[in-house]
């Protein structure tokens, strides 16, 4: 019991000299603030320049991370929430608990960005990701008449695995049914999350896995590994734009505006190419990294607006059940 | 009616149970009181509790089926390294999901080693995935528990008896109907009601495995229903229908294992006379090795690379994995000793029906209604570690109480009378008599309690900190930053930290695995 004693004496010491300085807390996902993620060297960058604490607290992936923000409603602890997608963002504001914020800056995304509540920080394509020695289908027909072995990620668990439905939606439209009892055959198994995934690949599991074309980038750069390809679809590849937003229930609107503003700097930018393994939203003064430069680049980028995610999310949802589930 | 004199007090046990069954059901209270919609089921949903029941049923049927063969042969033949295997068929058990899942691919899957065999003979390779891959792979996790569980029941069986037997000359097929079958009645639909209740509650295994959305259960839907639409209803709604069947196979399993035990022995070590030829037995123990310690080798395979340079951030969460399953397994004992002692001394079947609930409940709606009656008294996320150790604890307290309640049972039977009639006071006969005499399975109970907490994700995932992390969480944080090496380094140290445990803890237990 002293001991216990002892130890709350010195956590409250220690927060009480936190709390001389202003905290900023922001919730993102697990991965990014992992140690290899971009979240270390964020905290250490902003906190440089703000005379601030930043608190990352991390919170499983980007569906979760939203539920954990309706959980907490207007008493979250959160000023920032940084890690949702265009999937979520029609949900995100429908909560009506996000703020519109001061940013502007010219994003290198390839494609418009207008919204003034959510901002981007980094993006990338979906693809299938497959052993650069091998030949692969470039479109779906083909890959669904082929025996190629796909292993795909879990849309009601899993952000990629959304993503891929969301991709063939809009891509074949109505026809998106077709497709997947067309692709039925190809898909070895489907996973709760990514690493499962991308682990049942590197493991010879399928031929190919969804990820992103940035995905050979990390064989590439951080284990000098050119065995990994991405493949070009000719339908176009759908985009994921993650971004972050201030809540309207926040005490640190300032600090908070802040963050925001330095996220779309070259200071947290650069951080972001070999960290999180995806394209910065603002091209870094410096540029890409070494090996970036090697990656696939599809000719075209497929992506639903927020609003019409929402609108096809269930409808593309069931389709996928049904046409797996014969 | 007056009370029945006992040799035991049951109020700690009734209290034990009152606060487990508070822990589950308050949870989900919280989760469903939170709700903004009162959720129905959807078509998806019925599909998915017919898929669950059946994968469910077919597991728990095949995984007791093997292990009755596998037990008879363990308990009846001695050979060097037996108590090693018994403690390493325990692994499948506590490795956590991702892990074992790659293992058991390296050996199952496209491109495993079976596969490849067949490669070799011009053979086409096997297909896993389906709903017979889902049973394999729970038959992977649970025959080895399954097995330890029977194997105890046979070595409650009084030496005695077996003497008696061959003295009067009972061949093998007499010895198994007049003392095995009698056991078997009464010890299986207990273990057939635990391995039920766990794969009723399987997810990313029965997705992976299953190949599919077909292979979808309840346990995903409720993920479904919280992070994909929000609807803290409906997952109050399917966690309370997984609670549901959990209790009505708890009852049922209940209802059939009643009966007579053996009477009491004189703890003499037991020899067989019914032996007979052991091919079958060989057989038996050879094919179970094989099938569970293939996958654990190829985990080990590939982790011995990743091994060497470990990262200091996956010895830290090491660690703090030791540090939560050593408080997990106090908080286990002392809830499972007490309610164990209170089945014993009367029949309490409310008290064994709370400590198997804690299997049923989706860790899921545990950790948010944690989160949400935690969260306007504390910051959660600072009670992450304290937490995850109470929920680990809750949910092996079913397994413990599978293991401490039968023993506990016996001894007081046994011994009761005689202590009442020598006027012994409650506290002398629990110190004394009962809990030296359970010393084996309270050993037992521990090393899997610490076991299981070590492997567990837990709900630590929902409270994560990045400062603080168990072993299996670091392992989900390695595997989705692309570092599989380092996360196969990490599988097999959590490898052998949970077999160390184990093994520590079992052996304070002494006799049972080797008599």
């Amino acid at each position: 019991m002293k001991h216990l004693l002892i130890a709350a004496g010195i956590l409250s010491a220690t927060s009480a000299i936190a709390a001389d300085k202003p905290q900023l807390t922001v919730y993102t996902y697990d991965s990014f603030v992992s140690d290899w993620g971009p979240g270390p060297q964020v905290k250490e960058a902003f906190e440089a320049v703000c005379e601030c604490e930043l608190n990352l607290v991390g919170v499983e992936d980007g569906a979760a991370l939203l539920s954990r923000i309706r959980l907490e409603g207007e008493n979250s602890d959160a000023d920032v929430v940084l890690g949702l997608d265009t999937n979520l963002i029609t949900a995100a504001k429908e909560t009506g608990l996000f703020a519109p914020n001061s940013v502007s800056t010219d994003f290198a995304l390839p494609i418009e960005w207008s919204d003034d509540t959510f901002t981007p920080y980094d993006w990338g394509y979906f693809a299938f990701v497959h052993n650069a020695d091998a030949t692969a289908p470039t479109n779906f027909r083909d890959l669904a008449d082929s025996d190629t072995k796909i292993i795909i990620q879990d849309p009601r668990s899993s952000t990629p695995g959304l993503g891929l439905l969301m991709w063939v939606k809009a891509a074949y439209g109505d026809e998106a049914p077709k497709i997947w009892a067309g692709l039925a055959d190809n898909i070895v198994t489907v996973t709760k999350g990514w690493s499962e995934a991308y682990g049942l690949f590197l493991e010879g599991e399928s031929e190919m896995v969804l990820s992103y074309t940035t995905s050979p980038a990390y064989h590439l750069i951080a284990e000098e590994d050119a065995s990994k390809a991405a493949a070009a679809f000719d339908e176009g590849n759908y985009l994921q734009v993650e971004v972050a937003a201030k809540l309207a229930a926040t005490d640190q609107p300032e600090l908070a505006d802040q963050f925001l503003n330095f996220m779309v700097t070259d200071a947290f930018q650069q951080i972001i190419p070999t960290t999180n393994w995806m394209y910065p939203a603002v091209t870094p003064a410096d540029g890409l990294p070494e090996g970036f430069d090697t990656l696939t680049v599809p000719a075209k980028s497929l992506l639903f607006s927020p609003d019409e995610a929402a609108a096809v999310r269930d409808e593309a949802l069931a389709e996928w059940q049904n046409a797996l589930s014969q | 009616m007056a009370e029945r004199a006992k040799p035991v007090s049951a109020w700690p046990g009734i209290g034990a149970a009152a606060l487990v069954a508070a822990l589950i059901l308050g949870t989900l209270a919280a989760v469903a009181l939170r709700a903004e919609t009162s959720g129905g089921f959807s078509p998806a949903d019925w599909a998915a509790l017919r898929f669950t029941l059946t994968q469910a049923v077919l597991s728990a049927l095949f995984s007791v089926a093997l292990a009755v063969p596998v037990a008879r042969a363990l308990a009846r033949r001695r050979f060097p390294g037996r108590r090693a295997l018994i403690a390493l068929l325990g692994a499948p058990f506590i490795l956590p999901v991702i892990v074992a899942i790659l293992g058991l691919l390296q050996v199952f899957g496209r491109s495993g080693w079976i596969s490849d065999l067949l490669g070799l003979f011009g053979l086409p390779p096997i297909r896993i995935y389906g709903l017979h891959g889902v049973v394999l792979a729970h038959v992977f996790f649970n025959l080895p528990l399954a097995t330890r569980l029977v194997l105890q029941a046979w070595q409650e069986i009084p030496a005695e008896r077996f003497r008696l037997a061959a003295q009067l000359g009972c061949n093998g097929m007499a010895m198994f109907r007049l003392i095995e079958l009698p056991m078997l009645k009464r010890a299986l639909p207990g273990v057939v009601a635990v391995i039920f209740a766990i794969c009723l509650t399987s997810f990313a295994v029965a997705l992976t495995l299953g190949g599919g959305p077909r292979a979808t259960t309840i346990e995903l839907a409720i993920y479904q229903a919280f992070t994909y639409d929000f609807d803290l209803g409906r997952a109050a709604l399917l966690s309370a229908l997984q609670l549901a069947l959990t209790a009505a196979a708890a009852l049922a399993a209940l209802r059939f294992s009643r009966g007579d035990g053996f009477g009491a022995g004189l703890d003499r070590a037991l020899r067989r006379w019914d032996g007979g030829a052991p091919a079958l037995d060989v057989f038996w123990i050879s094919a179970a090795a094989a099938f569970l310690l293939l996958p654990l080798a190829s985990v080990a395979i590939s982790g011995l690379a990743g091994v060497f340079d470990m990262p200091a951030l996956v010895l830290r969460a090491a660690l703090t994995s030791v540090l939560v399953a050593a408080a997990s397994t106090l908080i286990l004992l002392m809830l499972a000793l007490p309610m164990a002692t209170a089945v014993a001394s009367g029949r309490y079947g409310l008290v064994e029906l709370s400590g198997i609930l804690g299997l049923a409940a989706s860790p899921l709606v545990i950790g948010t209604g944690l989160f949400i009656l935690i969260r306007p008294i504390a910051n959660p996320t600072t009670l992450a570690l304290p937490v995850t150790a109470l929920v680990n604890a809750a949910m092996a307290l079913p397994f413990a109480l599978r293991i401490l309640v039968p023993a506990a049972k016996d001894i007081t039977a046994r011994h009761g009378r005689l202590a009442l009639s020598l006027n012994m006071g409650k506290w002398t006969f629990l110190r004394r008599v009962l809990l030296p005499r359970m010393r084996p399975q309270i050993g037992f109970a521990a090393g899997l309690g610490a076991a299981l907490s070590m492997g567990d994700l837990g709900v630590i995932a929902l409270f994560a900190d990045p400062q603080i992390a168990t072993l299996p969480l670091q392992i989900y944080r390695l595997m989705g930053a692309y570092q599989m090496q380092a996360a196969a380094g990490g599988a097999l140290l959590l490898l052998f930290l949970s077999m160390g445990a184990f093994w520590l803890l079992d052996r304070g237990g002494r006799w049972h695995a080797e008599a």
